[in-house]
């Protein structure tokens, strides 16, 4: 019995097959460059590895200066939104063998914030438009004290728009944001609507007054690059369109 | 002299060179989908209407001023240039009003929204056929004599 154990072991580790993957990253570092600047290296990769991965293998093993922001490495956090061949991806999110190995990956930090170091922006700007929404339950106290009730229709109505991990992917990927830093932006309409169509919220009328705005939703040029970018999958731009009707109607 | 003249071509490289590369190096297009690019063509053919309609209004409001100069403006216009042109005209006008009505069923139908690629395709058929129908005819207008 136990030698029939013995047998199946392997008589040594099997080798996980590895392959070389070219990551060319835009970087900038304040103190010495006056421009972006392009840098390529050549990384030996995992078929599980990620994004994420090769940037950490960069850092660790071959060029510590490289500079980014990451925390749980798993998708919730929200803190690797990056460009990644062109497109806002997490960093954490994006396995490699997804990508096009046989031609160089392009990295670079998404776009429409200050950049303040390789792939790391300015994120000011996007949690200030998110705080102008007011993103907090609006309510008075309740009769007796008791809970605010709310049957399972009335939470499925928001339900979509609660996902929201505050990465700013979609924020950045808005061609209207690009070149107007005031229009406040698909993530901070999203997390606007989450309490508009909460049945328990009292301040929809608030919020739907501040996006009836010049630099509101009215902004919204339905691109769609919002959708394709949330790493959460968040029906984006049709949370957008929700709140342009609500404004229209007056009312959720 | 044509010793020093050569060890001068040497020398050169090592001194910094005038020429700077790119001064930008600027990010990577963004790759949007259908979404972004039929927004992009929206705002094109928006733009060169506009400008369109500017030189309409001047060449329309001419014949208050004079007839025979308007007679005159619009003689210019019958050109094979002119008649190509109308064919640019037609056609953005064509894409503008139909991905308009894209627009609108996005905004306002909860369909529209979760099915704008399949919408955008609708607006290029479409877009075709009316082109379909309209470029032959027109050639043979301005061609044909």
């Amino acid at each position: 019995m136990s030698t029939a154990i013995a047998d199946k072991k392997p008589a040594a580790p099997e080798v996980i097959p590895t392959f070389t993957a070219t990551l060319i990253i835009r970087r900038f570092d304040p103190d010495v460059d006056d421009e972006p600047r392009w840098e390529d290296f050549d990384v030996e990769l995992y078929e599980t590895d990620r994004v994420l991965d090769a940037l950490h293998k960069i850092k660790w093993e071959m060029d510590g200066s490289l500079t980014f922001r990451r925390s749980c490495a798993h998708g919730i956090c929200g803190s690797d939104a990056m460009r990644i061949n062109g497109r806002n991806r997490l960093a954490c999110k994006t396995l490699i063998k997804d990508l096009d190995i046989t031609k160089p990956i392009y990295v670079e930090a998404i776009k429409g914030l200050p950049l303040e170091k390789d792939l790391i922006v300015d994120m000011e700007p996007f949690f200030d438009s998110y705080k102008e929404i007011n993103p907090f339950l609006m309510a008075g106290a309740t009769k007796g004290g008791k809970e605010r009730k709310q049957s399972p229709v009335e939470r499925a109505r928001f339900d979509d728009t609660t996902k929201c991990i505050l990465c700013a992917a979609c924020t950045s990927s808005c061609p209207v944001f690009w070149t107007d830093g005031q229009y406040f932006g698909p993530a901070a309409i999203v997390n606007a609507h989450r309490f508009i169509f909460d049945s328990r919220d009292e301040g929809s009328q608030v919020r739907l007054d501040i996006l009836n705005d010049k630099e509101g939703v009215w902004r919204c040029r339905t691109t769609f690059n919002c959708t394709d970018a949330c790493p959460r999958g968040i029906q984006v731009t049709q949370a957008i369109a929700e709140v342009k009707q609500a404004i229209l109607k007056g009312k959720p | 002299m044509p010793e020093k003249s050569a060890s001068n071509l040497v020398a050169e490289p090592l001194s910094p060179p005038k020429i700077r590369s790119p001064r930008r190096p600027a990010g990577t297009l963004y790759r949007g989908n259908e979404g972004m690019w039929s927004w992009v063509l929206h705002r094109i053919t928006g733009v060169a209407i506009y400008f369109f309609l500017l030189v309409h209004i001047l060449d329309t409001a001419l014949v208050r001023v004079s007839p025979e100069a308007y007679n005159a403006v619009i003689d210019t216009y019958k050109t094979p240039i002119m008649g190509l042109g109308e064919i640019a005209l037609v056609a953005a006008i064509g894409f503008h009003a139909l991905n308009g009505l894209r627009i609108i069923l996005i905004d306002f139908w909860a369909f529209g929204a979760k099915h704008q690629r399949v919408l955008f395709w609708i607006v290029i058929a479409i877009w075709l056929v009316l082109l379909a129908g309209f470029i032959p005819r027109q050639l043979m207008h301005v061609f044909g004599g």
